[in-house]
């Protein structure tokens, strides 16, 4: 099978983005004390989360496949993670 | 609270659990809402591994013609996977296919056809609804909120899922540790069925399920799976968190160096990506399980801990429906009688104690224990793979028996003969 990307492989999925409220938030200081930061880039299977340029953790919410593996790693406080709201987010049509 | 609820039972959650409650539920004259945040049933539901469909057969007669299944798992593959090469056990028969219950599914299709069958019987289905938490009045659960909606029921049902946001709030269930959960990473590809078919081995109802330990994961505690649908192909990962963090492992490197080892690799060329997903799983087994009944409030499913790596099936979707059965039963009978206090609500952790999944559950308690050895992740599959090459590779010296060949394997391996007494034991007691 020819090799894809997580963005090429995420391009197959269906997502409704709810462009009014992001799901999750980053607590910065919280989550590079913590070691947070750098769990939550490397677990997340959908990419979400990466080192932006300026050293701080950068989220791209739209992206999220809702596991909420993030979450599990994350130290308390460091990550704010819910649903994103009703008929929002992914919608798996295989599954 | 009002004495008349808007229901008698709101289920929070459209998966296995909740729509086989609630059809149940609706079945037994009681008024029920079903709560789906997703758009539709089934769109934020990802399955990992076959369905044990005897329970649906029980709950939804002449399911395996029904209800929109894709193939019928009739040949199954166990293999320890290494970086090159594989040593599998393949176990193949009619029988499965013709008198088996193993099926599988994709949840997009499965679940739209369940919560169908759940609004058949009078299941009012909310869909695009997410609840954002318990409504309480004391110590009593009396409904849910979701946004400025408030629902009111004599019984809630969080069949939420793995993250059970209700379960947790209500503190039923305690935060699960890292070694408790595992994420699944899985793509599905679409092969040509008959392409399919001549691949995999399998006729044109029949499939493959095949459970893959060792360079899967790059040693990472978990495995592969790979099984075939219809017109495409599960493959993935499932990773448990705490070795995966531990190593500082990326999942998605992992996943991606699995699909491309040369054992998928041959079986899934020319096919294409159709869908990437990913979920958590419940890896403790009974000890994950809490508290299962609060005034007004029943946990089922993966919402509760319903899940079993037996290493060899692994199994949550049958789980789910058999706790959904009995919290129906149970919670039938509480409404009849007037009493949904968790007292009332008795009788669901006692006919699950008594029901395959109480029993399957205390089978295979040591089970996640026994999975937690790192040697499973690598040690086994090489040295199978050097006994076997003894056995198999001629290079022109004399033989020796299969004993000492075996022997010899053992010794070159890193293994101590104690450390594969122990694990034989364990697992021979485990399993």
């Amino acid at each position: 099978m020819r090799p894809t990307t997580v963005t090429e492989r995420l391009a197959a999925v269906r997502f409704v983005v709810d462009e009014d409220e992001p799901h999750i938030v980053v607590h910065q200081e919280l989550a590079k004390s913590t070691g947070t930061a750098e769990r939550i880039i490397a677990c997340c299977p959908a990419g979400v989360y990466w080192w932006a340029p300026d050293g701080t953790v950068a989220v791209e919410y739209a992206a999220c496949l809702e596991c909420g593996t993030c979450l599990a790693v994350a130290a308390p406080g460091a990550l704010e993670w819910r649903y994103p709201r009703g008929g929002f987010g992914v919608q798996y049509r295989e599954g | 609270m009002s004495d008349e609820p808007d229901f008698d039972v709101v289920v929070v959650g459209a998966g296995i659990a909740g729509t086989v409650a609630a059809y149940q539920l609706a079945s037994a004259g009681l008024s029920v809402a079903l709560l789906e945040r997703g758009e539709v049933a089934g769109a934020k539901n990802l399955s990992g591994g076959v369905l044990y469909a005897a329970v649906m057969s029980q709950v939804f007669p002449g399911f395996l013609d029904a209800a929109p299944l894709e193939r019928r798992i009739d040949r199954n593959q166990v293999c320890f996977l290494n970086e090159d090469g594989w040593v599998s056990i393949d176990y193949a028969d009619r029988s499965l296919g013709t008198q088996g219950t193993a099926v599988s599914v994709l949840r997009g299709r499965l679940d739209a056809w369940l919560a169908a069958q759940c609004e058949a019987v009078g299941v009012q289905l909310l869909a695009g609804f997410r609840v954002d938490r318990l409504l309480w009045e004391g110590a009593r659960v009396v409904g849910v909120v979701a946004g400025d909606d408030e629902l009111h029921a004599r019984v809630v049902i969080a069949a939420d899922g793995v993250n059970s946001f209700l379960a947790r709030d209500a503190g039923l269930r305690p935060r699960q540790e890292l070694g408790q959960l595992a994420v699944g990473v899985k793509a599905v590809v679409a092969l040509e069925p008959g392409d399919l078919e001549a691949r995999f081995g399998v006729g044109a109802d029949g499939g493959t399920a095949m459970a893959i330990v060792g360079d899967c994961t790059q040693g990472i505690g978990g495995g592969g799976f790979l099984y075939t649908n219809r017109a495409s192909v599960s493959i993935g990962v499932v990773l448990r968190l705490d070795d995966l963090v531990a190593k500082e492992a990326s999942s998605v490197a992992v996943f991606e160096h699995f699909i491309a080892h040369p054992f998928v690799d041959r079986l899934l060329a020319g096919g294409e990506v159709i869908e990437y997903g990913c979920h958590l799983v419940n890896e403790g087994g009974q000890a994950m399980v809490g508290n299962l009944v609060h005034d007004g409030l029943v946990v089922v499913g993966d919402a509760a801990g319903f899940t079993l790596n037996t290493g060899l099936t692994v199994r949550g979707m049958d789980l789910a429906a058999g706790s959904a059965v009995a919290a129906a039963q149970a919670i039938t009978e509480a409404v009849a009688a007037g009493d949904t206090s968790a007292a009332g609500l008795a009788r669901y952790p006692a006919l699950l104690r008594e029901s395959f999944v109480g029993k399957d559950m205390r089978t295979y308690a040591r089970a996640p224990r026994f999975l937690e050895n790192p040697l499973l992740y690598r040690e086994v599959g090489l040295l199978a793979a050097d006994a076997l090459h003894g056995v198999l590779a001629l290079d022109g010296t004399p033989r020796k028996h299969l004993v000492p060949t075996a022997l010899d394997a053992v010794r070159r391996s890193p293994m101590s003969w104690g450390q594969l007494a122990r694990l034989g034991l364990e697992g021979v007691r485990a399993l």
